[in-house]
This record gives C-alpha cells, structure tokens and sequence, in this order.
C-alpha cells in the first residue's frame, strides 16, 4: 500500500528525518494560507502515486501566497499523466505546499526488503535526484549498500560508512548518519516494503532535508499498522481493482487484452497469460480467486471480469490443490445463471473434486467451452473472443 | 530414498483447524503418517482420529514428530515457525500465505542458528509419490511414482506441471514447492541441491517468475548438475511493474525480468520452455534424448 508524499513525509518527520516545513491544502484558500505561514516562497507539489510530477505539470514554484494560491487552483482537480500512470492518469484532491529550499547537493536514500539474503538493505547514492535504475545500470560504482541484520539491528557505524561514501563528511557526518538510522528505524516500525528518499537535500544553509520521499506498507502486516493502513487513498486505485479488493479478491489487476480470466493461484494466473498470449490472444485481466472456498467469491469475481466492456470471453482455469474445483464451479454455473456473464465462456478443471466439480457443469447444461488441457483452454478461449469480436464487427 | 519426505516421516500439523484437519485426512488415506496435531490449548482433544497436542515440543516427545505442517494464521506464523524449530523438528512446511515480510525476516535469521530446515512459507508443501509421503495441499490425483523432481515457487504451478508430466506416463520422484513469499526458508537452488543429491532423481522441472534474481542463482548451481534441468518462467508476458499476487513477482531492474531469468538458465545448459503448456513434453524429449525415458 503506497503513501503520498504529505503522508511519508509526515511517518519520516516522526521518527526524526528533517524534512521541509510544510502542509498538506485541500483548497486554494487552504494552500494560500500555508504558504503565508511559510513565509513567502514555497512550492506546490500535486498528491499522486507516482512519480515524475514535475513534468507533468503537478509541481510549481510560487513566489508569494497568491501565486501559491493559483498553482494550488491549477493543480487541484486535475488529472496527473506521467509514463507511470498510463494513459488514465490519477485524479489529484490535495497539493503539499512546502518552503523552498536552495539546494546545494542531492544525495539518493531508500531502505527495501534484499530477498537473497533475507534482510532489509540500504542504498545510498551521491547521485540523487536521478531515475537511480539508470544510475544503477550505467555506475553501479556509484550505488552503495549495507544490510540491517535482523538479530542486531542497524548500526551507526553502517550510517557512517554510507554518509561517507556518498560525500556526507566533516559537519554533515553526525546529522548524516543519524538521519539513515532514523530513516532504517521507520522502516522497520512502519513494516515497510519501501521508503525512498529522492532526493535528500543539503541545502545552501548546511540543512540535510528528504525533498522528496515514497513509502510503501507490507499489505500483509496491516492488521499491525492501522493507523497507516486508515491513509490509504482509494481514489489513487483503478476502479475495477477496488470493486475487486471489496469483493475479498486480492490479487485483481486489469490488462488491455479482451479475455477475462478466473484463475486460481498467482503463478497458475500468470503462467495463463502467457498461454493466451502464446494462443495469439492477450488476457483481459489478472485475477487469483486464491483459496476463497465459497461459491460467493466465485460469483463476485466473475461478475467483476463479466461487466469489463473491454472482454469478448471469459477462461476460468482452476487447478484446485487447498481450493476445491467443485465450489468454483458452483459459483460460475450460478454467476452465469445470473446473467453476470453473457461472453462465451471455457472452464477447465483439474485438481481437488474434479469429478464432482465436472458434474456440476455437466448438470447446470450451460453452453459451456471446456477443455481439460491448459493450453487447450487458452486456444479455445482466443478463439472465442476471436469469434466474438469478429461478429461484433459484421454487426 | 526421494526429497525431504519418505515413508519415515512423522507429520505433526501446526494450526489443526478446518484446513489442517482436510489436509491431515487426505494424507493419511495417501498412507502418511500424521501423527498429530497442535494447537495451543486444544491439547487432550482426538480429531478425526488424530491426537491434539499443546506444543509443538510434545509432539517431538510424545509422538517422535520430525516433520511439521504449518497451518496457523499469518499473524501468529512467524512465531509457530519458531516453536517448531525451538523442538528441532528437522524439516518445517508452511503453507501460510500473508506473513509479514519484517516477521519472515527474523524467522530466517532465527533458523540460521537452528538444525530446522523451512520450506515455504506460501507454498503447496512436500510429496514424495514411491514412499506415498504427503505434507502440504497438493491434489494426490494426479501425481505418479517416477524419477522426475518438480519444483516452483508457485502451488498451482507444481500441479500443472506434475500433471503434464503424469498424462505422458512421466513419474515423479518428489515436488517441493518453495513459495512465492519474497523471504523464503529453501532457494530453489537449495532445492536443486536435493534433488541433484537423490538418487531416485533422474530429471528436474524448476519452475520460476519474474522477479527478484533465485532463477539467477538457481542457474548457478545447474552448471554444476549431473541431471538435466528443464525451466519454466512464469509471467513473461507480465506487464512491468505490476505486483502478480506473489510479492516476489514484481519485476525489479533487468535482472527481474523473463528474458534475463531464461538466458541465465540457458546459458547454464537447462532446458528452457517458453509455453506453459509444454513443460511435459519438453521433459519427455529431453529424457529421451539423455537415455533417461
């Protein structure tokens, strides 16, 4: 679960990273008033989950309150299209108004979860202010890292060792290298998947500020962080993944092909768009029904890919292990039944109570694909929404 | 012989409720032998057949448990995990799905000073077809006494895969699922390692995603096998960026990506398939073309 900025900013400042005096405006007024307080100069930053804001027009420099005020105007309502937002872009309801600040160097900062070795690990980079994957793949000589070992935690002599590896010495050593214990230990209590500071500032006063900052929560431990969890912006959040997500369906992300898929397991699901795509077809969605033993959940999840206008068929492909093919069935005979899905649809089953589940289907005397291979399924499927669509267009 | 199960094994079930209790009846009429079950304050209590304990250490004493099934609930796994290697049970199974990352984190360090040897957490489990020795939630249908080891990190995958397999007459001699979690207990290189060092083991089917850099790692170690290895990776056609329910299939920098994971596998000499829908019949050509059909 992603943050905005205010937000991590606001987790950062509490466990003692310096960053900009400044605060979230929900109204011109609102951000006109801020930038008094400030004293004057301050920038207008557009609340969105993602980056590359300022080229997008989402982040302004005003020279007093009223100017503020009229970036806050422009920026508020509007919507962000970055390269990360795709085409739709993401709505805009709050602008950080924040104190200019006269930067002298940018330094790079981020803590995330090294898979390999089982530790959180953290970056730091005198190259700040830059895409760091770039800076990764050109200088890797330039990308530093130390790992926090989970029986000792962080130590200062690792905020040292990075503060001096990225040019952080003489004045800025002690603040230095506090800041990046600090920024571990937010980490660490926040259950964190990522925190990235981008740049961390030293200013032309000699202040080290977090300019900019991400912070991404572990989903699975928010039952540990509701006071975080309670920030999450829905309106940051495609649409079609909410009504999943309400539905108890975590694993729902929408694609651009037109065949729907049920399927259960997240590399089940993955591995059966790649049988679409080698059947000549693109999958409409992702979707993991997951382990959910109950017809109802079927039923919610297919009346999800049932109303995406963009799907011309519909490929439930269940291998049930702790998931039983005789439920999933169930919810599809009744979801079709319903009328919550008109497209064609193929079903192959496999795994736990097959026979029964097979039953289920044969009983219900659907017009029904079925297919009992999995790359079978895939071709019967991109053949139906090719079929589909071929008839839509002769219409 | 086979990977981490056999007919010696001595299942103990952490988190006896409704899914442990399912899973511990259909490996006892696959002729496992689960010894018992724990929950805490449960201990006393006979379901379907199988004693309750209180601890995890009683059923090491009691019931001579040297295999553990964890059931329990995200929140609390992190700590089951722990209890089951506090009893120096030598092989722990978690099937949980959800634990939070921090907690996984300290679960591996934890073990590194402990004899207990994780596989998962969020992963299908252990079975070994020959000696009829099941703990996980895998469909016992479709599996078939053979030579060939599966492994993946993801449950669904296993089963498709052992399914191919079986439909050309392909046995296996084992799976193990290692789990889709980001921080797992046992690398599919670990992994590798056992099924190279069985000798039941004629062939190897690994199973990857995209992300994170264990296919990398994993294609180290084939280069030094003796036994073919034929790779699938899922999510190829993954758009960039976008979290696939498995929080370790996230494509990070160009190492997490398909391409980068299938050259790293090639180049050690594995067999890569590109369809999912021929992971059996690349593995019927390339045991016939090593004389091992």
């Amino acid at each position: 679960m992603k943050l905005h900025e205010y937000q991590a900013k606001e987790v950062l400042a509490r466990f003692g990273v310096p960053v900009p005096r400044g605060r979230v405006a929900r109204t011109p007024d609102e951000a006109e008033a801020i930038a008094k307080e400030l004293g004057g100069r301050v920038v207008v930053k557009a609340q969105a989950h993602t980056g590359a804001r300022g080229k997008a027009g989402g982040v302004k420099l005003a020279a007093d309150p009223a100017e503020a005020k009229a970036h806050a105007a422009n920026i508020i309502g509007m919507t962000l299209v970055t390269h990360q937002t795709g085409p739709q872009g993401l709505p805009v309801s709050s602008v950080l108004v924040e104190e200019a600040i006269d930067i002298e160097r940018e330094i790079y900062l981020s803590v995330a979860i090294d898979n390999s070795p089982g530790m959180p690990v953290i970056i730091a980079s005198a190259q700040g202010g830059m895409d760091i994957e770039e800076v990764a793949a050109n200088t890797p000589d330039a990308i530093h890292k130390t790992w926090i070992d989970p029986a000792c935690g962080f130590q200062p002599f690792q905020g040292r060792q990075l503060a001096f590896a990225v040019g952080l010495d003489g004045e800025h050593l002690n603040p230095a290298s506090t800041l990046i214990g600090n920024l571990a230990k937010s980490f660490l209590d926040s259950d964190g998947s990522i925190v990235e500071i981008n740049p961390l500032v030293v200013t032309k006063d000699g202040r080290l500020l977090a300019a900019d900052a991400k912070f991404s929560i572990d989903e699975s431990a928010e039952f540990r962080q509701q006071a975080l969890a309670e920030q999450r912006d829905r309106s940051q959040e495609a649409e079609k993944e909410l009504e999943a997500h309400d539905a108890g369906i975590q694993n729902y992300i929408k694609l651009d092909g037109n065949i729907g898929c049920l399927v259960n397991g997240a590399g089940l699901a993955m591995a059966t768009l790649d049988a679409i795509k080698f059947a000549g077809g693109d999958a409409a969605n992702f979707l993991d029904i997951g382990t959910a033993n109950n017809p109802e959940a079927v039923v919610s999840a297919l009346k999800i890919i049932g109303s995406d206008p963009d799907v011309k068929a519909v490929l439930i492909n269940i291998f049930g292990g702790l998931a039983r093919t005789d439920i999933i069935a169930e919810g599809a005979v009744q979801a079709i039944n319903q009328g919550l899905v008109k497209q064609p649809v193929v079903v192959r089953l496999a795994g736990t109570n097959v026979e029964i589940g097979k039953q289920v289907l044969d009983d219900a005397g659907l017009d029904l694909g079925r297919a009992d291979g999995f790359a079978e399924a895939a071709r019967m499927a991109v053949e139906a929404a090719q079929n589909a669509k071929n008839a839509q267009n002769t219409q | 012989m086979g990977v981490l199960m056999d007919s010696n094994s001595r299942v103990v079930v952490q988190g006896f409720g409704g899914a442990g209790q399912r899973e511990a009846k259909t490996s006892l009429a696959y002729g496992t032998q689960v010894v018992c079950g724990v929950t805490p304050g449960r201990g006393g209590q006979v379901i379907e057949g199988v004693p309750v304990l209180n601890t995890v250490r009683e059923a090491v004493e009691q019931h001579g448990a040297n295999v553990s099934l964890i059931f329990v609930p995200a929140p609390f796994a992190a700590d089951a995990i722990l209890e089951a290697a506090d009893a120096e049970i030598p092989t722990a199974i978690c099937i949980t799905e959800g634990i939070p990352v921090l907690d996984m984190m300290r679960v591996k360090r934890a073990l590194s000073t402990k004899v207990t040897r994780l596989i998962g957490p969020n992963c299908p489990g252990v079975i070994n077809p020959a000696e009829q020795a099941r703990a996980g939630i895998m469909p016992v249908d479709v599996y078939l006494p053979g030579n060939v080891g599966v492994i993946s990190r993801s449950g669904t995958l296993v089963y498709e895969a052992v399914d191919q397999l079986t439909r050309l007459g392909i046995g296996q001699s084992g799976s193990v699922g290692v789990g889709g979690d980001p921080i797992i207990g046992t690398s599919q290189r670990e992994a590798l390692e056992l099924f190279e060092a069985d000798p039941d083991t004629a062939a190897v089917v690994l199973i990857g995603e995209i992300g994170g850099t264990a296919e990398q790692e994993a294609a180290e170690y084939v280069k030094q096998m003796s036994k073919p290895v034929v790779a699938f990776i899922g999510g190829a056609t993954a758009p960039p960026g976008r979290r696939m329910g498995h929080a370790g299939a996230i494509i990070a920098g160009p190492a997490g990506t398909a391409a980068a994971k299938q050259q790293a596998l090639r180049e050690a000499g594995a067999e890569v398939v590109e369809n999912p829908g021929e992971i059996g019949t690349t593995m019927q050509r390339v045991l016939k073309e090593r004389g091992l059909a």
